[in-house]
């Protein structure tokens, strides 16, 4: 009755690697899925590597700046036809290591499932949106860029969608975000009081032609933050006194 | 002065042609009564806090007139950052989080997390656990569907089929209670196995329940389904194709009124599945009617999984056999000393998981349920992600509604199904 070691589980590879918490199978595996074996044919160069994790779960690494390419041809060709966006996320493992970013296909037409991840360095986050691909990831990359801080190239309206839009304390499902907040929670009150019934609503919701737009990137705290067109940020001339002990990383 | 008109797209009367669809009726140019009015559009801000919006949801619409111009959805008024806590926690004392996610179905929950956490760790749960889960999934599939018809129900101006709807689901209230002790907030799974076998009876109970449910579901359906105020505002509403609701990522009963058949249990059967009789309903139209009659098919299907999964509910062990996720029996930790450490590790440090990942999908009452667990060995997540389907699915909100009426929203928005737990996470 030991509670050390590996064995007893079923289908459980051995430890980690340092990079993730994932395997690398033997080679033989990738023919199992009907997929894998092309898109390696394919895409020699932006292909990184492939892993079986769960069992039978394949998951396929790719280059960071091909993996638009890479999804567009796993949706449009007809023999993989991945038509369902199935889930957009990320994971943050930690300790300066990359965010991987998790794409979750599923082709109806064929029953396959594959997952596609890439890895986005902490230094810069930024990854191409796959909104023209599948509208599905309007909201889930919204969410990750709410929740991560990974930014969308081309995405047609990223905003913040679960945290509020003056949310100031950075993105949550970081590893590096206190479970609490970084505001002390007096300041955290302050905030919640201080806010404007404007801060509730966003540009497109104010009349025609007024459409949502990010204007530019602000640097500020080490982190890239939107200035988005008529947002709280530039609407309010003059930001409240930080009263909090913890400095604020967007008013600056 | 000139004189000005604008034109009826389509009548809304509801006069029923041979399919109960209703007919177009004739196009009429109407005199404006004030035709030097000027014309603004407006802003209508519809929630968080109003019943029809079934929970804290909040709509900003645009309006010409009556029509809706633009939507534009808001949530995230319950977040309460879920998979931000579940990476504290153990991976048994996430179990509590996924019930208050979707209260409306806390045991999918409960099941799929376990299940995706089973699969990770490549633990086989017993079959009488199996089968049990697949019962208890199935009943909270009814139970969601019961409560999203009786809201339906209220939103289209009937009060009936409302309290015939709930007096049934508290039935299952019932049944909850007896197997958890909660009425909502279950817990009922733990990796490996369920927290306790099922008490006396209860299997009694759920087959008494799915004997007289069919009998509420005649009575509720000869009140809706050819009711010409049910049929007027319904068909031809908030209708979307099947490409398109691909596109949207919709999935679940939403996705299936479109015609497409793609329901988890079938395409990728997990629990043996693809062992049980019954039927994927799918629409033609993509309306709201069709959604309608998606889930109301859905509940006797799975009633009849329900009779078949309580056949074949076999005697035997409930929790796995394995020590490195399931505690000692009670006698042993009494008499045995190993049986007393082992018991205090899996209590103070919690289930182990080895190094890995598992995506891992239900069919959800409200969607495509997946469950994303990631480890690295330790007794803690390194992530859970739920992909919501209400989340996904209420993300299509706007391209149902623009172009149609500020009443439609209502029955739009009822007929997703959403549950905002969920969605803000």
């Amino acid at each position: 009755m030991s509670m050390e070691g590996g064995s007893g589980y079923k289908d459980v590879p051995g430890p980690a690697e340092e990079t993730g918490a994932l395997v690398s199978m033997p080679s033989g595996l990738e023919r199992a899925h009907a997929t894998v074996p092309v898109l390696k044919e394919r895409f020699e160069d932006a292909f990184l590597r492939h892993e079986v994790v769960a069992g039978d779960e394949h998951v396929v690494f790719v280059a960071r700046d091909r993996l638009y390419e890479v999804l567009q041809w796993l949706k449009t060709d007809p023999d993989h036809a991945y038509n369902f966006l199935s889930d957009v996320t990320a994971v943050d493992y930690g300790g300066g290591r990359p965010i991987q970013m998790v794409y979750q296909l599923y082709s109806i037409p064929h029953r396959r499932v594959l997952r596609v991840k890439a890895e986005v360095p902490l230094s810069d986050l930024e990854v191409d949106s796959v909104v023209p691909l599948w509208s599905a990831a309007n909201w889930l990359e919204r969410e990750v860029y709410d929740m991560f801080g990974v930014r969308f190239r081309n995405h047609p309206d990223l905003r913040r969608i679960l945290m509020p839009e003056v949310y100031a304390e950075g993105h949550p499902l970081r590893k590096d975000f206190p479970l609490r907040g970084r505001f002390s929670r007096a300041e955290q009150t302050r905030r919640a009081l201080a806010q404007a019934p404007e801060d509730y609503y966003i540009p497109s919701d104010f009349g025609p032609g007024r459409d949502f737009q990010v204007v530019g990137w602000q640097e500020v705290g080490g982190e890239p933050v939107p200035v988005k067109e008529g947002s709280a940020q530039e609407r309010k001339a003059s930001p409240p006194p930080a009263s909090g002990s913890p400095p604020d990383p967007t008013r600056s | 002065m000139s004189k000005k008109t604008i034109e009826l797209e389509v009548s809304r009367t509801p006069e029923m042609g041979m399919d109960f669809r209703p007919a177009p009726g004739p196009m009429q140019p109407v005199d404006l009564a004030e035709p030097d009015l000027q014309s603004e559009r407006m802003l209508i801000n519809v929630g968080p806090q109003h019943p029809a919006t079934h929970g804290v949801l909040r709509l900003v619409l645009e309006l010409d007139g009556e029509t809706v111009v633009r939507c534009v959805p808001h949530i995230g008024y319950l977040h309460s950052s879920f998979e931000k806590l579940g990476e504290y926690r153990t991976w048994n004392q996430v179990i509590p989080l996924t019930d208050r996610m979707d209260y409306l179905a806390p045991l999918i929950y409960n099941c799929a997390y376990a299940m995706a956490v089973e699969k990770m760790m490549g633990v086989e749960v017993t079959e009488r656990c199996k089968i049990t889960r697949v019962i208890m999934m199935e009943l909270d599939r009814i139970f969601s569907h019961l409560l999203w018809l009786g809201t339906w129900a209220i939103d289209v101006g009937a009060f009936t089929p409302f309290l015939y709807a709930f007096q049934q689901r508290e039935k299952v209230y019932k049944l909850h209670e007896a197997y958890t002790g909660a009425r909502i907030t279950t817990s009922a799974t733990r990796i490996g196995g369920m927290m306790s076998d099922m008490p006396e009876g209860w299997d009694v109970g759920v087959r008494k329940f799915i004997n007289e449910l069919p009998r509420t579901m005649d009575e509720i359906e000869s009140l809706l389904s050819h009711n010409a105020i049910h049929i007027g505002r319904t068909q031809g509403v908030g209708v979307i194709s099947a490409e398109d609701a691909i596109d949207m990522g919709l999935s679940g009963p939403n996705l299936r009124a479109t015609g497409v058949p793609y329901d988890v249990r079938k395409d990728r059967p997990y629990y043996d599945y693809e062992t049980y009789e019954f039927e994927v309903p799918i629409g033609e139209y993509g309306d709201c009617y069709d959604r309608y009659m998606v889930r109301l098919e859905e509940i006797r299907q799975s009633c009849r999984i329900l009779h078949q999964a309580l056949d074949r509910l076999p005697e035997g062990p409930m929790n796995v056999d394995d020590p490195r996720v399931i505690l000692p029996s009670k006698t042993d930790l009494m008499n045995d000393m190993e049986s007393m450490i082992h018991h205090f590790k899996l209590v103070m440090e919690g289930v182990k998981a080895p190094p890995g990942e598992s995506h891992f999908s239900v069919e959800g009452s409200k969607g495509e349920l997946g469950m994303y667990v990631v480890s690295d060995g330790g007794s803690k997540p390194v992530r859970w992600r739920v992909r919501p389907p209400s989340f996904v699915n209420l993300a299509a909100i706007p391209q149902l509604v623009e172009g149609g009426l500020l009443a439609d929203v209502i029955m739009v928005n009822a007929s997703l199904d959403i549950v905002l737990g969920e969605i803000d996470r």
